[in-house]
């Protein structure tokens, strides 16, 4: 039963949460409010977790939220429940959109959305530069890695790799 | 049968060396799916991108099922997004379940202050990559420069902006274009 409920949760902040991973959050609270599966103060330790692990943030926070209200069955559930909208959205939106890529107006609507985007991937980049280049260590760290990878087309996984021992080594 | 795996272990991948928001993931996506396995374009990608911000769901999720919807129909959707999320429900459960106070460990900490610096520099490179793909124009910088006030000075949401930039697309480019003029 906890399950089934589980499920239908996060399908409903699958389907709600438009935008990003921190927009689950406010939802999450609902949740802690709502039933016994976690504290609002277990939230903040869910969130400092799921940003520093690997993978998107909704999908950590489901995850986690889920293995704390049923073990297991429940981060799978919970997770499952959270990525169904989307899969069914976007294979609608897929199919439509290759039927009618080639007109007109679905054409402007992109090349309008196409700066946008690259606005938005700006701002999200510059919040992570806030938080990530601090003072003069890490901000000729930034410069080296740039470098490095506009000049070495090297794979991100490389980089990512080397920067967390980086990061140990020198202590950042 | 080859495929299907081909996609599972390339969004295994990305989803275990993401961290952070959608946005993170964009140079390990380009990587992977476009100079890697040619399944997608730049273009295309920040297509997925500005559909996945103002459609319900994760951006992560909804670009891979995306890609695998492309490649190999709704099979190929489920089994991109179950390879996306495979790594999160590994680790988060492990965590979970046994190293929650191992996350507050300094030489944890050190090295994810690295990794934050690491992702800020793919992130710029790819930006400068995506400003040669998706800025063609006068009109396109134009928008541009307005979604970044929007978003700086306004704090306007990214579906707003987004919504606002098609109104845009429309204006400009179809109804600009009827008139004949040349862009």
């Amino acid at each position: 039963m906890i399950y089934l409920i589980l499920f239908y949760e996060f399908f409903k902040i699958g389907l709600f949460a438009i935008g990003g991973g921190l927009v689950t959050v406010p939802f999450l609270f609902d949740l802690a409010e709502h039933y016994p599966w976690f504290t609002t103060k277990d939230l903040a330790d869910m969130i400092a977790i799921s940003e520093s692990t690997p993978g998107p943030l909704g999908v950590n926070m489901a995850t986690y939220a889920g293995f704390n209200a049923a073990g297991i069955g429940g981060a799978v559930i919970a997770t499952f429940g959270l990525v169904s909208p989307s899969v069914i959205i976007i294979m609608l939106i897929s199919k439509l959109l290759n039927k009618f890529r080639n007109n007109v107006w679905v054409d402007s609507v992109l090349s309008g959305i196409r700066p946008a985007v690259i606005a938005l991937i700006l701002f999200a980049g510059w919040e992570v530069a806030k938080l990530a280049v601090v003072d003069w260590k890490t901000l000729i760290l930034f410069l080296l890695f740039w470098t490095a990878i506009h000049f070495y087309k090297k794979s991100p996984i490389f980089y990512i790799v080397i920067s967390a021992v980086i990061g140990i080594v020198f202590k950042i | 049968m080859q495929q299907l795996f081909l996609l599972f272990i390339s969004f295994f991948k990305i989803g275990l060396f993401t961290f952070g928001g959608g946005y993170a993931m964009l140079p390990l996506l380009q990587d992977e799916l476009v100079r890697r396995r040619k399944w997608t374009t730049d273009e295309e990608l920040l297509d997925y991108y500005s559909i996945g911000q103002c459609t319900p769901g994760v951006i992560a999720v909804n670009v891979s099922t995306f890609i695998g919807y492309k490649q190999k129909g709704v099979i190929g959707g489920c089994v991109s997004t179950l390879g996306m999320i495979m790594p999160s429900l590994l680790i988060i459960v492990l965590i979970a379940a046994i190293l929650a106070k191992y996350m507050h460990n300094q030489y944890l900490a050190y090295a994810f202050a690295g990794i934050r610096v690491a992702v800020t520099a793919l992130i710029a490179d790819t930006l400068l990559g995506l400003w040669k793909k998706g800025i063609k124009d006068k009109w396109a910088i134009f928008i541009f420069l307005v979604s970044v006030v929007l978003l700086l000075w306004f704090n306007l949401s990214a579906i707003w902006i987004v919504i606002l930039a098609s109104l845009a697309g429309v204006g400009i480019y179809k109804l600009a274009r009827r008139k004949g003029d040349s862009l």
